[in-house]
């Protein structure tokens, strides 16, 4: 009992002792901060008064001039405005309400104008200015200035507007800038680039406006300057000037935008057009389209509402997002896939009665032509587009083999293009299916008639435009991928000096020449007579290399027959092409998807065929043919023959 | 009769530490009404924080501190599960995952820790009769890194520094070998070349600009030079209240909250200062003694790293605000508008009253 009181004691006796030290500190510290306060408050007493006294210097960001969008011609796809805008700084604001009233008796402020603001007070802190008018004319900005005095927090702002031009004409590819929301102020902080962006409202919210945020966005100058006790400037004391963005070039020409887009008509679709040899983006369609203006100053709900309800979906950027089945379009490399595996390679030939059955199996993989196509080489069956060829070829090979060399196609895999949305909505990678994918996804076995209709495109195969479009490129190269860009030039609007985006090569695979011949041969001939695309081929001056295909949007039972007429326009095939020209030499490969269009050959391969046109040959399409597609004209060029009405 | 229920109501409450309280808080509605441009609204809710800590302080300074004792564990492994549920499901505001949505509203399970840590290692070491064990002591530390780590993963590094050392008050006052606190304190500086030397460009720029405020006067340095230049223009009597030009003008952010002491100085000078650090000393002072009266170990721990935290809290605020310690986002114990540190900090004055009052019970 003794020696426990003493312990207790002695254990007291040290926690006070300890105790005292820490007083010490604290001591000490609140010693340090008093030194600190005579420093400041007594001994520099006069120089930070004289400081405060003239704060009135007052640091001003300069918002440096966004860069400008521009097509390989210097066709302006974005630019930017001065015009004046009335802001609302609510915290300084007694009654929001009453003073936006009172505005409105000056200058017009319309229901959409409130809902826009509305959206913004909601979303933005008490002390930031809010626009609740824009686009103010002169008038209108003289005849508030004059009654300024009357609204205490309410500013008259001059400053720069983007405006895309060119309105919904290639909207997907150059995207839009949107007021920065706290998403993108916590980007900005953690890559540190915050205090470039004070003064800044917008940033780029998707396609290349957002990819190129960096570059185009520039570096923000600042002013010390002198203000009143009002806060009005009188004198500019300093000044770093802001250092612009800088312009970029595209490697896509306005021209040819028009074409491809106008070509689709009302169809629903995509189309990506890339030199082979580049991988530069030529034209790149996503039918409907938007006009990315309305996203500048925000969106009201109501053309919000409208598209993004819309059954056309036209805000998707179906190159980048949007997959498809690539139907018949897969056989090229699916053959590709074959003759390097040492298989099927001519003489060899199958008879077609225009069916496949499994070994032991009863089920009839069908032909798109019931009779068959007799005797077909691999040569022959890309021509006609022979299902059962590839039915049997894609069985002999097994999936996993087949998956894997057609992935160096960049099928499956994501394309890197500039303009993928890397925190928002990125690309799409498609899906190239293997045994292992589907236990992961369903949990169950890979059956063999799975790997029979992957030969002919379909089953749980699913491409982008983008891909098949670099697959139709890397193909037409050789097996040299190049790096698909849109971006061929960027320009510093300080010097004017140029620089150019150099090629990248992204994958190569070793292809024999003998075997590229017989693929390519093979696509020559599907726009030659006899071929299931030769009225796109028919009267062009230069020749094509294609491939048709149509994709199924809902499933066919066996026994039962497509029957086109009696279908919702919905619900029919989608049409696809991809082709790349001159066949000899290309310098333009491209891929077209048009949905429910039903045959390639016919709704597809026209669209293609103005656009290699006029890349190729300058040629602009008859102003009747443009107006729209689907009333073919009579020439020739375009008249699709029965055969092909019949499938791809 | 009325007299003797109050003095009943009032039974568990330190009339001399509650008088500093009301004079503190008093003064933060004076400064918060300039500094929030003569903003009653703002008064009222800050009011209304203060009498939701108040009531807060009433109820736990009227439960013993051996049911605290009881608690502490099952508080920290608490507050522990939940900072785990922020680091999982936790929403971001500003770039930093520190909220938890409860359905009905949102809290922010670091303020626990704030109360929950020092109680915790105060248990743990009362349980162990205060041996200081080498033993004991990497338990505990281990104890404090889990919440500090989480917390600094928010990120938040500020409270987690603050929370690391309010567990260290309690090791300390535990009697941590001055052996082990000389080494610690040398190892730490060797460490810190070599830290910087893994640092990428940008990052020690971050740091450098946290040190000297004047390479960024655009971004992150703008504060604390508003900040400097407010108290400085201040002087010796200051500029009288509601007179302070910085304040009035603009010129200093988050003048209600984190930076609210350059306001107070801007307007009350260097007499207003040192009458503020006069008081917040007071306030240390009965803390401290309120510690070393107390007659378990777990009390007089808890109590010592309460009151040594208080006053951290007072130091990093002013330091930074005035220029010699980095921007960490600290408010002002007592002063600073916000309800929720003010509710901490008044749990936390609940409990050293506590300990005070109901020490002749456990006398007996």
């Amino acid at each position: 009992m003794g020696a426990e009181l003493k312990n207790y004691l002695h254990e007291q006796h040290y926690f006070r002792f300890r105790l005292g030290v820490a007083a010490l500190v604290v001591f000490c510290l609140f010693a340090l901060l008093a030194f600190r306060f005579s420093y400041l408050q007594i001994k520099q007493y006069n120089h930070y008064q004289t400081l405060a006294e003239n704060n009135r210097i007052s640091l001003v960001p300069i918002i440096p001039n966004r860069g400008l969008i521009l097509d390989k011609n210097g066709v302006i796809l974005a630019h930017n405005f001065f015009a004046y805008t009335l802001e609302i700084t609510p915290a300084k604001v007694k009654n929001l309400e009453e003073t936006i009233a009172e505005i409105s008796s000056l200058v017009e402020i319309s229901a959409l104008d409130r809902k826009r603001f509305k959206k913004f007070r909601e979303q933005s802190h008490n002390f930031e200015s809010i626009p609740i008018r824009t686009h103010l004319n002169e008038i209108e900005a003289a005849k508030f200035a004059v009654n300024h005095y009357r609204f205490p927090g309410v500013e008259i702002k001059s400053r720069l507007f983007r405006h895309y031009p060119l309105g919904k004409l290639g909207s997907h590819m150059i995207g839009y800038i949107g007021r920065i929301n706290d998403r993108d102020l916590k980007n900005l902080e953690e890559s540190g680039d915050l205090s470039n962006y004070k003064g800044s409202d917008h940033i780029g919210k998707s396609g290349l406006e957002q990819y190129y945020e960096k570059q185009l966005h520039g570096t923000t100058g600042f002013q010390q300057v002198e203000i009143d006790a009002d806060g009005h400037a009188v004198r500019v004391l300093s000044s770093t000037p802001p250092i612009p963005g800088d312009n970029i070039i595209l490697a896509a020409d306005s021209k040819l935008q028009e074409i491809a887009e106008t070509a689709f008509g009302t169809h629903r679709g995509a189309l990506v057009a890339i030199n082979p040899k580049t991988g530069e983006v030529l034209s790149y369609v996503s039918q409907p389209t938007f006009d990315p203006n309305l996203f500048v100053d925000g969106i009201d709900s109501e053309s919000w509402k409208a598209l993004n309800e819309s059954l056309d979906k036209p805000l998707i950027n179906r190159p980048l997002r949007g997959v498809y089945p690539p139907g018949s379009t897969f056989k090229p490399f699916v053959a590709m896939a074959g003759l390097e595996a040492g298989k099927r390679a001519p003489p060899y030939s199958i008879h077609d009665p225009g069916f496949f059955t499994l070994p032991g199996k009863s089920h009839r993989y069908r032909d798109w032509k019931p009779s068959g196509h007799g005797t077909v080489d691999i040569q022959k069956a890309i021509t006609i587009s022979c299902d059962t060829f590839f039915y049997g070829l894609a069985m002999e090979m097994g999936i996993e083999s087949l998956t894997s060399f057609v992935r160096h196609f960049g099928f499956g895999r994501k394309s890197g293009i500039d303009i993928d949305n890397v925190s928002g909505k990125s690309e799409n990678g498609g899906l190239l299916p293997t045994p292992e994918w589907k236990q992961r996804r369903f949990k169950q076995p890979w059956f063999p008639g799975e790997t029979v209709i992957v030969g002919i495109g379909q089953g749980y195969t699913l491409v982008t435009p983008l891909q098949l479009a670099q697959a139709t490129a890397i193909l037409a190269n050789n097996g040299v991928a190049m790096k698909p860009r849109m971006v061929s030039q960027i320009e510093s609007a300080q010097s004017g000096k140029k620089q150019m985006t150099p090629p990248v090569i992204q994958d190569r695979v070793e292809l024999h020449p003998d075997n590229v011949e017989i693929v390519k041969r093979g696509m020559i001939d599907v726009t030659l007579p006899g071929g299931t695309a030769a009225s796109v081929g028919a009267n062009a001056g230069y020749s094509i290399a294609a491939k048709t295909g149509t994709a199924q949007v809902i499933g066919i039972k066996q026994n039962e027959k497509y029957n086109e007429s009696g279908m919702n326009e919905r619900h029919l095939d989608h049409a696809l092409f991809i082709a790349y020209a001159p066949a000899e030499d290309p310098t333009i490969a491209l891929a077209v998807i048009v949905e429910n269009g039903r045959h390639g050959g016919s709704t597809a391969g026209p669209i293609a065929r103005k656009v290699m046109d006029y890349y190729l040959l300058g040629k602009v399409p008859a102003v009747e043919a443009a107006k729209d597609n689907k009333q073919l004209t009579g020439n020739a060029a375009t008249t699709a023959t029965p055969e092909e009405e019949l499938h791809d | 009769m009325i007299s003797k229920l109050l003095q009943h109501l009032f039974k568990h409450i330190d009339a001399f530490l509650m008088a500093c309280l009301f004079f503190a808080l008093l003064t933060s509605l004076f400064v918060l009404y300039s500094a929030s441009g003569q903003n009653l609204d703002r008064i009222y809710a800050q009011a209304v924080n203060m009498g939701v800590a108040l009531s807060v302080l009433w109820v736990v300074a009227n439960i013993s501190p051996q049911k605290l004792e009881r608690v502490a564990l099952i508080l920290y492994v608490l507050g522990v599960l939940l900072l785990i549920a922020v680091a999982l499901f936790g929403s971001i505001s500003h770039g930093a995952r520190r909220w938890l949505n409860i359905g009905f509203t949102q809290i922010q399970p670091s303020e626990l820790m704030r109360i929950a840590m020092p109680m915790m290692l105060a248990w743990f070491f009362a349980s162990r009769e205060g041996k200081p064990s080498a033993v004991n002591f990497i338990v505990a530390g281990l104890l404090l890194a889990v919440p500090v780590a989480l917390i600094m993963k928010q990120p938040d590094l500020g409270t987690s520094l603050l929370i690391a050392s309010s567990g260290f008050y309690v090791l300390f006052l535990a009697g941590l070998s001055w052996k082990f606190l000389l080494g610690a304190m040398v190892s730490l500086l060797g460490f810190m070349p070599i830290f910087w030397s893994m640092l990428h460009d940008y990052q020690r720029k971050r740091i450098e600009i946290l040190f000297d405020p004047t390479q960024d006067p655009l971004g992150a340095g703008y504060h604390t030079i508003q900040a400097i230049i407010a108290i400085g223009s201040g002087g010796a009597t200051g500029k009288g209240w509601l007179n302070g030009t910085q304040t009035q003008l603009d010129f200093l952010p988050e003048r209600t909250t984190d930076f609210i002491f350059a306001v107070f100085s801007e307007e009350f000078g260097f007499l207003g200062n040192m009458l503020l650090l006069t008081l917040f000393s007071i306030i240390i002072m009965r803390g401290l003694m309120i510690a070393s009266q107390a007659q378990s170990t777990f009390s007089r721990l808890l109590a010592g790293s309460i009151t040594l935290n208080f006053f951290s809290y007072a130091f990093v605020n002013m330091g930074m605000v005035s220029g010699i310690l980095p921007v960490v986002g600290v408010p002002l114990p007592l002063i600073s508008y916000g309800g929720t540190s003010l509710v901490t900090l008044c749990l936390g004055f609940g409990i050293l009253m506590s300990i005070h009052t109901h020490k002749n019970l456990v006398a007996n």
